[in-house]
């Protein structure tokens, strides 16, 4: 399965949405069955086509967020204000609607089980998706690499998954940049030298993955080699433009 | 201004062009001699066709267009492509 995910030219599929889970009041999951689907790695993404009846096509990637489970393949996708893709995915499409995807894609920024080095995951906002694989492969491989997760957010109501993360026996800390819920002791701001966990400091040599809007992943990735982590082992992925109101 | 994407970004449109990953591809540059993953150079998408740029010296390294049966791909920015191959069983 692995090797059938990595190895191979890619091609187009066609999906049907089975169902459709609200994560956030921005963003929903949209659970696809994919004939033909070869499996994928935790981490890899998908290029979604959307083709308008005059034949105009409009084309973004979205990470996959569920765990390798046959034809189904399930993505998170977080409202982009104004965009292009995202308000036909997260408002539009319905149950039983067919969607054309090309997939899965890259060999880079994913997680394979069995590595048993300590892992910090770095998450700005919907850049969560990906990683969220990661947690949902580790679980259900039954790893025991030790992983802390890091998650950048603007407020609690925009936190993906905020059921299923405590379930995941990875610990979370939430690094929310505009609004706290009541008791917080961090202070709200973005990520800083501070929010590193101990356990995963460079000495412990952890895999890094870091995966956000592109101005929260270069300043995460300038702020883990300030704080010493080889720069070879910090693997990221951004999706440009941040969503939701900043 | 157009926020740029990275090399992970570049692996759907390549992977229907070659058959191993590229994102895990080293790429070096030409003009700096920059020598790292292709998922981590600079990439602008939302022009007609797909720039990738070094992350070090900001030559441009690939250049892709699409149709709809045709692709032009421009490498000329990259001087050594290093791919990891299957290796016989």
């Amino acid at each position: 399965m692995a090797r059938a995910a990595v190895l191979g030219r890619l091609t187009w599929h066609v999906g049907t949405v089975r169902a459709v889970r609200a994560e956030t009041p921005w963003a929903r999951t949209i659970v696809l069955d994919v004939p033909g689907w070869p499996g994928h790695l935790a981490g890899q993404h998908v290029d979604v086509r959307l083709t308008a009846p005059d034949g105009y096509q409009a084309q973004r990637s979205y990470s996959i967020a569920s765990a390798a489970d046959g034809e189904r393949v399930e993505l998170t996708v977080e409202l982009v204000p104004d965009g292009e893709v995202s308000p036909y995915l997260v408002s539009v499409l319905e149950v039983g609607d067919l969607l054309e995807l090309r997939g899965p894609v890259g060999g880079w920024f994913v997680w394979r089980p069995g590595t048993p080095d300590p892992v910090l995951l770095v998450a700005g906002g919907s850049g969560l998706v990906p990683l969220m694989a990661m947690l949902r492969t580790r679980a259900a491989s039954g790893s025991a690499a030790p992983f802390h997760l890091l998650y950048s957010v603007r407020e609690p109501a925009a936190a993906l998954y905020a059921d299923e993360l405590p379930t995941l026996g990875v610990p979370v800390s939430y690094l929310f940049t505009r609004r706290t819920p009541p008791g917080t002791r961090r202070p709200i701001g973005r990520i800083s030298l501070l929010d590193l966990p101990a356990g995963f400091t460079p000495d412990r040599h952890p895999s890094v993955y870091a995966c956000g809007p592109t101005g929260f992943v270069e300043a995460a990735a300038d702020l883990l080699t300030t704080a010493g982590h080889d720069a070879q082992r910090i693997r990221t992925e951004r999706f440009g433009p941040t969503g939701g109101n900043p | 201004m157009t926020t740029p994407l990275d090399g992970n970004a570049l692996g759907g449109a390549l992977g229907e062009l070659f058959t191993v990953d590229i994102t895990a591809a080293i790429a070096r540059c030409a003009g700096c001699q920059h020598t790292g993953p292709v998922a981590e150079l600079v990439v602008y998408a939302s022009a007609p066709g797909t720039i990738a740029r070094c992350p070090s010296c900001d030559q441009v390294l690939v250049r892709l267009v699409r149709s709809p049966d045709r692709a032009w791909l421009d490498l000329r920015g990259v001087s050594v492509i290093e791919l990891a191959v299957p290796s016989p069983a």
